[in-house]
């Protein structure tokens, strides 16, 4: 399992850098996109890979290897929010800069040949 | 009573331009002097309780200088502690008395312009604030992006053209820098298992190898989000454009944020990679000497190529990011004080010549600058003209006197604070008593610095004599006396770290010292007690 998770936040990382590397504004948001989601499955798997398991704990001592580690969760949570919200401004100003320029290149303007 | 509100003080910086910056959505723009008023308000009452924080981690109220607010109540592994400490309260202090001058010069025009300009201004100090205050590397994250998401929203205020395209760029890379950071504090979390510094501190003596190794990645990622934000070369092309593209008031307040990312830097180093941490001690030292070293380098470089005085300021900006981390890495007490005191001086002086900039630009129309250019580039001599004693406008003396005292802050030549400065750095890199080897990279410190101080002299002086000494200046630049008083205010912050360089200076020989003995920082943060539910300590 943990190889198949590696290769995909892989591929999705690669990807990403691939696209926000491109001069177009649009394949340079979604590029941020497959980045966040890159990203957020990486913080989650930091605590470590498990299946079926609770995060939350009873009252008392209780065994720790039977439960997941709930502060990745959380942690992904926050940023998600925090991405989301981020890459939403993006746009806004992406298409401002699309109506100011009229064209959707990252230096707002055409490059010349 | 007195004691429970001094508990709850250290929260006061965050909470406060929350709450203000909230309130000041529900008025409409129409009430501007409102608005103006209880932004102004709320920044003094900041200012007033960064002062009050101040004093009480310098006398004996906290023990060892260290004063820990339990989120929450949660005691410190668990929940977030806020930690202030000598050098997070000099911060806040600094974040106040810029951010009010800040305020004070966009009552004449730029808040007026756009909207929720007030707001954003102060959910950036609310960001920068919880940044400084922070014990916990995930809640500093949080702090990182309100900074940056007010910054967004500010940079794109005044909405044109230049704007637009600054904050495309400034935008993409801070979001893949907070990309970067949250991969870093994942790779903490999974070598230590733990956010709050303090206790990432105090566990890596006894980490395990593999682990080790996890932790030194998952570090050096974030020092690169964090030198991304300080703008050391090769990441610091994003400042110049940004820097000249943003509305004065605001390109002032940015100089801050490039300070946040020196204060992490320095934090990080002093409290994990200490001489406790074992194998680990003073990682990534070589690249930060280099790395700032390079920086210097460049940003002389920028600065004698640039034409406009906002790219200037900002390529000056980069020497002294260059500086400070190139100092910070040596590790040494007695530098990281003088680094202190040069980060305050340079953080007022550019923030001041941002200000300035723009009521430069006012008595250079763009004909008058064109005509100069074009007669640099052909090498036109001018025809000396007959002068018969023109009475001088007080506004162009104001600017003139205030151009040449910023000059000699910036370039640290005497007698004012940035002279102080240089000469601080100096001392602690030359004393003999000190454990600093006289190697390579301290004289290749001083000569850059030296270089870098002629490279600022000679461009501001070209500058200067292209403005102030231009054949035509028909009509005298308006000015508002609220600009022309945060101008001076700005300055006379400077001549202050001048006078009073003596108390200052022990003050930051105390915070120096308190960084670089972490133990005491750990141990208040992990033994803070939790307070009991009818406000006593259990």
């Amino acid at each position: 399992m943990e190889a198949i998770l590696a290769i995909s936040i892989g591929i999705l990382f690669g990807s990403g850098t691939w696209l926000i590397l491109r001069p177009r504004t649009f394949q340079v948001i979604t590029g941020l996109l497959l980045l966040s989601y890159a990203v957020n499955l990486f913080i989650f798997l930091m605590g470590r890979a498990v299946i079926n398991k609770a995060p939350l704990t009873v009252n008392g001592a209780v065994d720790p290897t039977l439960y997941a580690d709930p502060l990745p969760q959380a942690l992904v949570l926050t940023a998600i929010v925090i991405g989301f919200a981020s890459t939403a401004l993006y746009l806004v100003v992406l298409l401002a800069s699309r109506g100011l320029t009229g064209t959707d290149h990252v230096d707002g303007k055409e490059p010349t040949k | 009573m007195m004691e429970q509100w001094a508990k709850q003080l250290i929260i006061v910086p965050i909470l406060l331009p929350l709450l203000t910056g909230a309130l000041l959505i529900l008025f409409s723009e129409r009430h501007h002097k409102l608005k103006l008023t209880i932004s102004l308000i709320s920044t003094l009452f900041n200012l007033g309780a960064a002062i009050f924080l101040l004093k009480l981690t310098d006398s004996e109220y906290w023990a060892n200088g260290v004063g820990v607010y339990l989120a929450a109540n949660w005691i410190a592994p668990f929940g977030i502690a806020l930690v202030a400490d000598r050098l997070a309260v000099l911060m806040l202090l600094l974040t106040a008395s810029l951010g009010l001058v800040v305020l004070c010069y966009s009552s004449a025009r730029w808040g007026r312009i756009g909207v929720h300009y007030y707001s954003l201004i102060q959910f950036l100090f609310m960001g920068l604030n919880g940044a400084f205050l922070t014990g916990d590397l995930f809640n500093l994250f949080v702090f990182f992006e309100v900074t940056l998401a007010a910054s967004y929203g500010l940079l794109l205020h005044g909405y044109n053209r230049t704007r637009i395209r600054a904050g495309m760029q400034y935008i993409v890379i801070n979001l893949v820098c907070s990309f970067f950071f949250l991969i870093a504090v994942a790779l903490v979390y999974a070598a230590v298992g733990t956010l709050n510094m303090a206790d990432i501190a105090a566990s890596l003596p006894a980490i395990k190898p593999q682990s080790r190794q996890l932790l030194e990645v998952g570090a050096a990622i974030l020092v690169v989000t964090f030198l991304t934000k300080s703008a050391i070369w090769p990441l610091c092309f994003w400042l110049p454009t940004t820097y000249s593209a943003a509305s004065p008031p605001v390109a002032a307040m940015l100089v801050l944020v490039t300070k946040v990312g020196i204060y992490a830097v320095l934090r990080l180093s002093t409290l994990v990679f200490s001489e406790a941490a074992g194998s680990s001690e003073s990682f990534g030292q070589t690249v930060l000497l280099w790395g700032g070293l390079v920086t210097i380098a460049f940003g002389l470089v920028g600065v004698f190529a640039s034409q406009e005085l906002g790219r200037l300021v900002g390529y000056s900006a980069i020497v002294s990011s260059g500086t400070l981390l190139a100092a910070i890495s040596f590790g040494q007490p007695s530098l990281t004080s003088a680094a202190l005191f040069y980060l305050m001086s340079s953080t007022l002086v550019i923030g001041a010549f941002m200000l300035l900039n723009e009521l430069i630009e006012r008595i250079r129309t763009p004909a008058a600058a064109m005509i100069a250019l074009t007669m640099e580039a052909f090498a036109v001599e001018d025809e000396p003209q007959e002068s018969a004693g023109v009475a001088t406008p007080a506004a162009m003396v104001f600017l003139g006197l205030a151009f040449v005292g910023c000059s000699l802050v910036m370039t640290g030549l005497p007698p004012l604070s940035g002279f102080m400065a240089k000469f601080g750095l100096f001392h602690a890199l030359l004393d003999e008593h000190s454990n600093i080897s006289l190697g390579y990279s301290v004289w290749a410190l001083i000569a850059l610095v030296v270089i870098s101080g002629l490279a600022g002299t000679i461009a501001l002086m070209r500058f200067g004599v292209r403005t102030f000494w231009a054949v035509d200046i028909s009509t005298p630049p308006l000015l508002r006396a609220s600009e022309v008083a945060s101008v001076f205010l700005l300055l006379m912050l400077c001549v202050l770290m001048t006078v009073g360089a003596g108390p200052l200076t022990h003050y930051l020989d105390r915070t120096a010292a308190s960084l670089h003995t972490p133990q005491l920082y750990i141990e208040r943060v992990l033994t803070q007690d939790a307070v009991s539910g009818r406000g006593e300590i259990p």
